[in-house]
């Protein structure tokens, strides 16, 4: 079943037309990549699909439902979570807060002003719950300042994933990262997969053909080719931008 | 340091901080009277309690900074003297008519400013500030004008069958103390409950805040608002406390006050900030003002010193003190106060 379905998304900066006409489709339980060069509007796709910018044109539905231009927290609430390429925390607190905002039995008591839901033994074992999927339990009550750069990266994605959502979008997760924890990263997405869809752009095309149901490619503001790792690998396009190599 | 420290586990918002401001209020009158001050200036002090504590909630923990917030000390003033001229001489109908008034004062204000951050947030508080303030001036009919609303009176208190009366302002100091405590045992817990630590998320990253899920602009609406209504409760007791109610209260002056109030004492580090910002202030008047004419132009230097020096204020200050007593923290939590 399509989960997430964009069609003909346009979307312009000024006189910049940034995307042109980008049409996806993400099946229910699978792992999709984008990729693309530097500039090509993937990040900018993200935010189309997560609501962080209205489309100039085009539908996205989402499980049934037309999400397009509806406002960021509608579309989470609905179910879709992302990270970001450039890392969003919550800076001045400890790890496990920051998972906590998002879990989904915390959002339903923001209501009570005199409430004390971090007193909530629940709450703490589910936020460790999540923390434990990316490695991170054993930091919980460290300042996320504190964090090494890899950590914060797996905070990232351990707030996404906190909101229970149907689907994830990733912006370039093992950027930064090293050997050793990409190598990690690819485990715990291997892990996740049987829970959630996922959708993920990345630059590493080692790490992205070995982990991706179905990728697209995107490039000036289109998706040029689409396919399964193994109809890209054949593909001259992606032949020719010497990807090949990386594999 | 700063103001989300308190790890996500809850508690009791009796703390020893808490206890120390509690037995502060208690002792407040001996100790005015003990260091030969009127006891006028306790009354002043527990007001300006609730208005900066209530402030804060917006300027500290939800980062939204305000710069027109006297309006709504000022609203709170007018509308519990109009209530007593207008409709019936009573405590708590003039305290709710001021409540309600800053409230929907500060929520019809929010509306415009609650998809606003930053220097564009600022300059639009500082704006309404000046309307409310220039209205207050202009409306002679409903608020006097210049000359302001006179002969406020001080209804009494009623208990069951007994009424206590308010006119003395030793016994007045009670009343007001009594409120400035709950409102701060009522802060402690709101900016602790899932409440406030939403706000404080949304300081921290409001984009972040917003891909989580929350409707962020709901979030400042209801911030701003909850703390105009603060500002509108110690604007009634202003009121009382001067048997009036001037244009003069909505100023800028009186807006800036209470933002230089929070900034030195601390607030965008310490839920206590204001206080000892507010304690700071009231001394220094009296203190500095009892030596030289010009003890404002001390404070404000003062006040750059303090921004310039220890940005974190008053309460950094005694945090910093406190740390270097208390033993060393666990390796892994990293300090990292710039
Ligand atoms: N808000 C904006 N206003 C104007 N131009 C923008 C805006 N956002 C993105 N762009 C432009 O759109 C183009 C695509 O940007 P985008 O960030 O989507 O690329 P990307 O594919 O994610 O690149 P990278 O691989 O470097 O992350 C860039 O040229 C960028 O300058
Ligand atoms: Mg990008």
């Amino acid at each position: 079943m399509t989960l997430f379905q964009a069609t003909g998304l346009q979307k312009r900066f000024g006189s910049r037309v940034v995307l042109e006409n980008i049409t996806l489709g993400i099946e229910e339980g699978t792992v999709h990549g984008i990729m693309g060069p530097n500039g090509a509007g993937k990040t900018t796709c993200f935010h189309l699909l997560t609501g962080h910018h209205a489309p100039d044109a085009g539908s996205i539905v989402f499980a049934g439902q037309d999400i397009a231009g509806l406002p960021p927290h509608r579309i989470a609430r609905l179910g879709v979570a992302r990270s970001f390429q450039i890392m969003n925390l919550f800076d001045d607190t400890v790890v496990i807060e920051n998972v906590m905002l998002a879990l989904p039995a915390f959002k339903a008591q923001t209501g009570r002003i005199f409430g004390n839901g971090f007193a909530d033994r629940r709450l703490i074992d589910s936020a460790l719950e999540v923390l434990d999927m990316v490695g991170l339990a054993g930091s919980a009550w460290s300042k996320t300042k504190s964090l090494s750069y890899g950590d914060r990266r797996a905070l990232e994605i351990a707030v996404a994933l906190a909101a229970e959502p149907r689907i994830v979008f990733l912006d370039e997760p093992t950027s930064g990262l090293g050997v050793e924890a990409t190598r990690a990263l690819a485990a715990l997405i291997r892990r996740l997969r049987t829970r959630f869809t996922i959708c993920l752009i990345e630059h590493d095309m080692r790490f992205l053909f070995g982990l991706a149901d179905r990728i697209s490619v995107i490039h000036w503001g289109q998706v040029i080719t689409e396919g399964t790792p193994a109809e890209l690998m054949a593909n001259k396009w992606v032949a020719r931008s010497s990807l090949k190599e990386a594999v | 340091m700063n103001l989300s420290d308190i790890p996500p586990k809850g508690g009791s918002p009796f703390t020893l901080p808490m206890a120390a401001f509690l037995m502060l209020l208690l002792l407040a009158p001996f100790l005015v009277a003990r260091f030969g001050l009127y006891h006028y200036l306790a009354i002043e002090i527990a007001i300006w309690i609730i208005f900066a504590m209530g402030f804060n909630l917006l300027f500290g923990y939800t980062g939204l900074h305000s710069f027109g917030h006297g309006a709504y000390l000022g609203i709170g003033a007018y509308a519990f003297g109009l209530f007593q001229h207008n409709v019936s001489t009573s405590l708590w109908g003039g305290l709710g008519a001021a409540l309600l008034a800053a409230m929907v004062a500060g929520g019809f204000v929010a509306l415009f400013l609650s998809h606003r951050r930053g220097i564009y947030f600022a300059l639009l508080s500082i704006a309404f500030g000046q309307i409310f303030w220039f209205s207050s001036i202009k409306l002679h009919r409903v608020t006097g004008g210049e000359d302001g609303l006179l002969g406020i009176p001080r209804p009494p208190l009623q208990i069951g069958n007994v009424a206590v009366t308010l006119a003395d302002n030793r016994i007045f100091y009670w009343f007001v103390a009594a409120l400035a405590a709950l409102v701060v045992i009522g802060l402690w817990r709101v900016v602790n409950s899932p409440f406030g630590r939403v706000l404080q998320a949304i300081r921290q990253n409001e984009m972040r805040a917003r891909f989580v899920g929350y409707d962020v602009w709901r979030w400042k609406w209801l911030a701003f608002t909850i703390s105009a209504t603060f500002a509108g409760l110690a604007g009634a007791l202003l009121a009382m406390a001067q048997n009036s109610a001037y244009p003069d209260v909505m100023s800028l002056h009186q807006s800036g006050l209470v933002v230089m109030m929070v900034l030195v004492g601390g607030g965008l580090v310490n839920f206590w900030g204001p206080i000892l910002g507010v304690l700071l202030y009231f001394l220094a008047r009296e203190v500095l003002g009892s030596l030289t004419e010009t003890w404002l132009l001390w404070y404000g230097l003062m006040f750059v010193v303090m921004v310039m020096v220890r940005p974190e204020g008053l309460a950094g200050l005694i945090g910093t003190a406190a740390r270097r007593e208390a033993p060393a923290p666990p390796a892994r939590i990293v300090e990292t106060t710039p």
